[in-house]
């Protein structure tokens, strides 16, 4: 075995908390750690137990396979992958959109999605959220399933994913009150977004008082409410003009900065998703492969100098070359 | 900004809004008043309007008309109050699931199309010729109303808003009470609202026919038999204002009730 399948067995086998094959409960077995103790850093354990046979075992394959690594990715340290999807088949009417699908997003990093139309971005990051089902595969968050963990997700239309019934502020409580959040955790969890956000605007209007900028920033704070793990972004500019997308772009940037939270940005506007992204996420047309990723490592806070730096202009043009590859092919 | 010119609009202008509704009503008296006055049509067929609201007056003046209409204003309430009580949640459960729908859809559209009228002796038979036939007929066509209004507004309530709350956490009773419900409100109240028109209806042409004692269907009826004209056409009116108030009542409850609709 070469060193990124046992590293590909590590993720599927013990961090995904999936059904460990043979091979694997073998060694864990061994070891006389036992899933039934419950034990908190169980995962931590198996891995270090399996992490060890496999050094053991196969001394010789890890020192090929060490060769065998992309000797620009060798010397950088290994991402963490906060979602790991593994296998994951989605068909429309018999047509397979995604088949057996892999992906790794790494943690507390802005990931762009990015790909002709119609490849599936957004039915990517809805399948993750779990908005939509899909007929085959895991999806992990650091190991964990979607109901242990606590996402954010905001809707390209904000007029329709807001409550218009409620007061802006009950719309941003809405998920804090719904996990059961008394009245006053909800109130410092308010005043906290709105220092945050530096809100202008009386919070105790209707939605549909608001622009749409101002909307569609409440539609922000109400998905960062609850302090989720991973947020995602369905196309949230599109439905913008242009000043308000500079302005939730800088405030999403701000957001992400001073939080560790995971990014996943569903964009149809290169410029966008690179002046964004910590790396951003290529697809192919269907069925939907990835097709690169390509890293932007720019430092933050971005501005308008960042949209005229070599770096940026290099990178869009590395990511447009392989997108008109793709769409051609 | 939509706010103030509204309200700008209305302290403004609502002198001559009020006017200009006020135009249609009043053309209609004046030429009613010619017709009568000019004898383009018969005395005994028509009297004039003054004669008309005079006597509109001293029989709500006397209390003469007061038992008939508040047993009419009962009748009306009492059948829309069961419409409501049960149109409510049975349409909310015909809305949720299109299975259930789909069983009892042929059924709702059926009965829907059949006149209530027709349905008077069925209710005779079931009832008896008391007064709960007559608000039991009204309930059971107001109820279709409701059931299918309430059914439609949840069928169309957004997808989207149910999948934000969905994401958020919220379980299928959760999405329930805090979304379907108020996604449906709007349509809720348009079925409301045509139930208590449809409600009164019914209750008239019930007290016309049905054996009744008293209301103002068995007043209008009444009045023609023995030929009192005057009170009649007062009676008529009468019960136009009933409906029209209904309305009124209606559409100020529901601009504040569903301040979110269209928006």
């Amino acid at each position: 075995m070469t060193f990124s399948q046992y590293e590909n067995r590590w993720h599927t086998n013990c961090v995904m908390k999936t059904k460990p094959d043979a091979h694997v409960r073998q060694i864990i077995g061994r070891s006389g750690i036992k899933r039934s103790d419950r034990e908190p850093d169980f995962n931590e354990k198996a891995g270090l137990v399996y992490m060890n046979a496999i050094v053991e075992h196969a001394v010789v394959d890890f020192s090929t396979a060490l060769e065998e690594r992309n000797p620009q990715t060798a010397d950088r340290m290994p991402q963490q992958p906060h979602i790991t999807i593994r296998g994951l088949t989605k068909k429309f009417a018999g047509v397979p959109l995604y088949e057996k699908f892999n992906l790794d997003l790494p943690k507390g990093q802005v990931t762009c999605v990015f790909g002709p139309n119609g490849c599936g971005k957004s039915t990517l990051i809805n399948m993750i959220a779990g908005l939509i089902p899909y007929d085959a595969g895991d999806i992990l968050f650091d190991g964990k399933t979607l109901k242990e963990t606590n996402i954010g997700y905001v809707f390209q239309n904000y007029r329709e994913a807001l409550f218009p019934w409620m007061r802006a502020v009950d719309n941003i409580k809405y998920p804090l009150r719904i996990n059961g959040a008394s009245k006053e955790e909800c109130d410092a969890r308010i005043d906290e977004l709105v220092r945050s956000f530096d809100v202008k605007f009386d919070l105790n209007r209707y939605p549909y008082e608001f622009s749409g900028g101002q909307q569609q920033l409440i539609s922000i704070m109400r998905a960062l409410a609850p302090k989720p793990e991973v947020i995602f972004l369905d196309e949230p500019f599109s439905a913008l003009d242009y000043e308000m997308t500079l302005f939730i772009r800088d405030k999403l940037q701000e957001i992400f900065s001073s939080t560790d939270v995971t990014m996943v940005v569903v964009s149809h506007d290169l410029e966008e998703a690179v002046y964004l992204a910590d790396q951003v996420l290529l697809l192919t047309k269907r069925p939907t492969e990835v097709a690169d990723t390509v890293s932007f490592t720019a430092v933050r806070p971005r501005d308008i100098d960042t949209l005229s730096s070599d770096a940026f202009v290099q990178t869009k043009a590395r990511c447009l070359d392989i997108f008109q590859r793709e769409v051609r092919r | 900004m939509n706010d103030i010119i509204d309200k700008s609009y209305f302290s403004k202008d609502a002198a001559l809004r009020v006017g200009r509704t006020l135009v249609g009503p009043l053309l209609l008296i004046v030429i009613w008043w010619f017709a009568n006055n000019l004898q383009l049509v018969s005395d005994k067929l028509l009297p004039g309007p003054i004669e008309t609201f005079g006597s509109l007056w001293t029989s709500l003046a006397d209390g003469s008309m007061t038992a008939d209409l508040t047993a009419t204003l009962y009748r009306t309430l009492y059948a829309f109050a069961l419409a409501a009580i049960v149109g409510i949640p049975t349409g909310i459960i015909l809305g949720s699931s299109d299975r259930i729908y789909h069983l009892v859809e042929f059924l709702v559209d059926f009965f829907r199309s059949t006149p209530a009228t027709a349905m008077f002796p069925l209710f005779l038979l079931i009832f008896g010729i008391g007064d709960f036939a007559k608000v039991a007929v009204a309930a059971f066509s107001a109820w279709l109303v409701v059931l299918f209004n309430v059914a439609y507004g949840v069928m169309n309530s957004r997808k989207t808003r149910i999948l934000a709350a969905r994401v958020m956490g919220a379980s299928k009773w959760q999405v329930f009470r805090t979304v379907m419900f108020f996604e449906s409100l709007p349509q809720t109240f348009v079925g409301l609202r045509m139930a208590v028109s449809l409600a009164l209806v019914v209750i008239i042409v019930a007290e016309m026919f049905i054996g009744s004692t008293n209301g103002m269907g068995h007043r209008i009826i009444d009045a023609q038999q023995v030929f009192d004209l005057q009170q009649m056409y007062a009676s008529i009116l009468m019960t136009g204002m009933i409906g029209y108030g209904f309305n009124v009542l209606f559409l100020t409850v529901e601009k504040h009730a569903v301040h979110w609709a269209g928006r």
